[in-house]
């Protein structure tokens, strides 16, 4: 069957379904006693499921999403809690399953109706809880650092605390039934550089755990129980798929440059400094795009200036002066964090996101823009503003930037003061007048996901507007051009960091417009060179010139 | 013994001060409530900590009884006056 190419490779490999629905049937039973030990067995084995999961996250430098993990111990360990499950085993005659499951849900409940949004979350983590005890005392595994090697898993969507926990040299692949090339499993997938096929709708009841499948992740493909011929040529596929990263890999510190001596940047997005590793694998000439989400996630009040210091430091000292490109705040949108406390709104993709909420909570901004400035001590950074429709934003940012800087000298705490300043070209507005916002920023960098899905007003997470979201569209190519235009009329140069930048097909494209620098997830670049090392900027310019006209 | 607090701190009673508030209340052999609007819950669990809800500005009643009353009254008041060591 057939789904979205999330991230190359194939795997072949034994399914794990991860299900996320339990179902706990009720149950009399006879020995009370008997039921309790049962209980307090299962109980027992999640919480030394959670200790070692929280300890391995921690070696992993990954104290936050350990904190997830250290929470739902807390629950675990809750005397009322605990008591009610006991209560109602003893009262009923219930089975535990049961038991846990219904005094899960009432708490689920009871959360649930609270208005405050980020207790109102805390339901899924009490379910979360609940699903781990009824998973231990069903015999199941629930924790996916445990699975066997070559496991393949199979769910309707993963979350970040699904995908924080999966061991790399035990998973081979994933598949879920929802999500497109930019969901969190797409995303992570390529970072980890697992093979991953998403959006195969019905997946989840078309196999069965322990069932072989074949995942083609460069394709999209997915073959249930293949037979032995099918498997001999998926293995040589495999193995030629193999061949093939080993030959990008001799691009490794070779420059990006075309057979006429056109040459460019091939830089690297990035979600957190875990990161890293793929970076410097990938012989990365710089970071076009820090996200900086992750300081903000997993945690129940904002970071101070401190803590994001440290992360950012240690990207920067990574990267040893070659140039960092750090995104301010973008939340809002697709993306929330609960402790914000944002308001609901009808049209989060048009509201009060990225630097607009940061306009609004100016403080909180300040904070990162200091934390910022004072990492550059340690490389080469420049700063990123998201979402700027107008220069006024621009010049509104630059003010509160001012601030940071007057207050870090006041206090004589040392930061850079050759931080170059620049914004992401996602609002259609700011490519129109480029040719004047040029003139304020020291580059552009275009975020080609927001700015197809603006342009053309087609949402990039609905499937069934798949085909209006296209950043081959002229329209969004002739804003390209206009960023790349105005920002060389005034001396600086213009990156791009959204997916497009790492399309083989766009990349000649791009490159025959004038793009400098193009920034991707780092285990797309090699292939990414390898096009531009065997190609003119000649051909590159004549491709671009259609790619203008329809 | 009943005291009565004002939450300061930014995030109210949520995950980090609500663990913490816990953690300290378990210290404690006394028998120990939180009152909010008139329901009560008992101090030594997280659920019933966080399902009260309590967000900054809220005041509550810190019910404690017990040979070590005063001792678990004080601590609790202060850690929350203390605004759990948030900034």
């Amino acid at each position: 069957m057939k789904g979205i190419k999330a991230s190359p490779g194939i795997a072949i490999g034994k399914v794990y379904i991860l299900v996320k629905k339990i179902n706990a049937e009720k149950r009399t039973i006879e020995d009370v006693d008997k039921e309790l030990k049962r209980l307090d067995n299962a109980m027992i084995k999640s919480s030394d499921q959670l200790q070692s999961i929280k300890e391995k996250l921690k070696n992993d430098g990954k104290e936050d999403t350990a904190k997830i993990f250290e929470a739902h111990n807390m629950i675990l360990q809750d005397v009322e809690f605990v008591n009610q499950i006991k209560t109602q085993i003893k009262n009923e005659k219930v089975n535990s399953e049961y038991a846990v499951y219904s005094v899960t849900k009432t708490y689920e409940e009871m959360f649930n109706k609270i208005e405050d949004k980020y207790l109102r979350e805390r339901a899924a983590d009490v379910r979360d809880v609940g699903e781990r005890i009824i998973f231990n005392l069903m015999g199941k595994v629930k924790d996916l650092s445990e699975l066997p090697k070559g496991t393949i898993i199979v769910a309707e969507d993963l979350v970040p605390s699904d995908t924080a926990t999966v061991d790399r040299t035990k998973v081979s692949a994933f598949v879920t039934e929802t999500g497109g090339t930019t969901s969190h499993t797409a995303i992570i997938s390529r970072i980890m550089e697992i093979p991953a096929v998403v959006g195969a709708k019905g997946i989840t009841s078309k196999v069965k755990t322990g069932d072989t499948i074949i995942v083609d992740g460069s394709e999209g493909e997915i073959i249930i129980n293949p037979d032995s011929k099918t498997i001999e040529i998926y293995n040589k596929k495999k193995n030629e798929y193999t061949a093939y990263r080993k030959r990008l890999n001799l691009l490794k510190d070779l420059p990006a440059v075309t057979l006429d001596g056109k040459q460019v940047l091939l830089e690297a997005n990035i979600g957190t400094p875990n990161d890293m590793e793929t970076v410097l694998k990938n012989d990365a000439e710089g970071i076009g795009l820090f996200r900086t989400e992750f300081v903000y996630m997993d945690r129940d009040d904002y970071p101070t200036e401190d803590e994001q210091f440290e992360q950012y430091k240690e990207v920067v000292s990574a990267m040893n002066g070659k140039r960092v490109t750090i995104r301010t705040l973008d939340i809002g949108g697709d993306k929330d964090i609960p402790y914000f406390n944002m308001e609901k709104e009808a049209n989060p993709f048009l509201g009060c996101r990225a630097i607009r909420l940061c306009f609004k909570r100016t403080d909180m901004f300040k904070t990162q823009l200091k934390a910022i400035l004072r990492a550059a001590v340690y490389g080469n950074v420049s700063i990123m503003y998201p979402m700027i429709s107008d220069l006024k934003e621009v010049l509104r940012a630059n003010e509160i930037l001012d601030e940071a800087k007057k207050e870090l000298e006041k206090d004589n705490i040392p930061y850079s003061k050759d931080v170059k300043v620049g914004i992401m070209v996602e609002i259609p507005s700011a490519a129109i007048m480029a040719d004047k916002l040029a003139e304020y920023v020291d580059f552009f960098s275009i975020g080609t996901n927001d700015l197809t899905q603006y342009t053309l007003a087609a949402d990039r997470g609905n499937n069934s507007v798949k085909e209006y979201y296209n950043y081959f569209n002229p329209a969004v190519i002739r804003l390209i051009k206009n960023c790349i235009d105005a920002s060389h009329k005034y001396g600086k140069y213009t990156a791009m960091c959204g997916e497009m930048a790492s399309n083989p097909d766009a990349a000649k494209i791009l490159l025959g417009l004038g793009l400098d620098a193009f920034s991707m997830s780092a285990s797309s670049i090699l292939e990414v060179k390898d096009i531009i090392r065997n190609t003119t900027y000649e051909e590159c310019k004549k491709l671009a010139q259609k790619a203008l006209e329809y | 013994m009943k005291k009565s607090v004002t939450l300061l701190n930014e995030s109210g009673l949520h995950a980090r001060p609500a663990a913490m508030f816990v953690q300290e209340a378990s210290k404690y052999k006394s028998n120990i409530m939180i009152e909010k609007d008139g329901k009560q819950v008992s101090a030594k669990g997280i659920l019933g900590v966080l399902s009260l809800g309590i967000t900054k500005g809220t005041v509550i009643n810190i019910i404690a009884e017990g040979e070590d009353e005063a001792a678990a009254t004080d601590a609790l008041v202060k850690l929350v006056q203390n605004k759990f060591g948030e900034e």
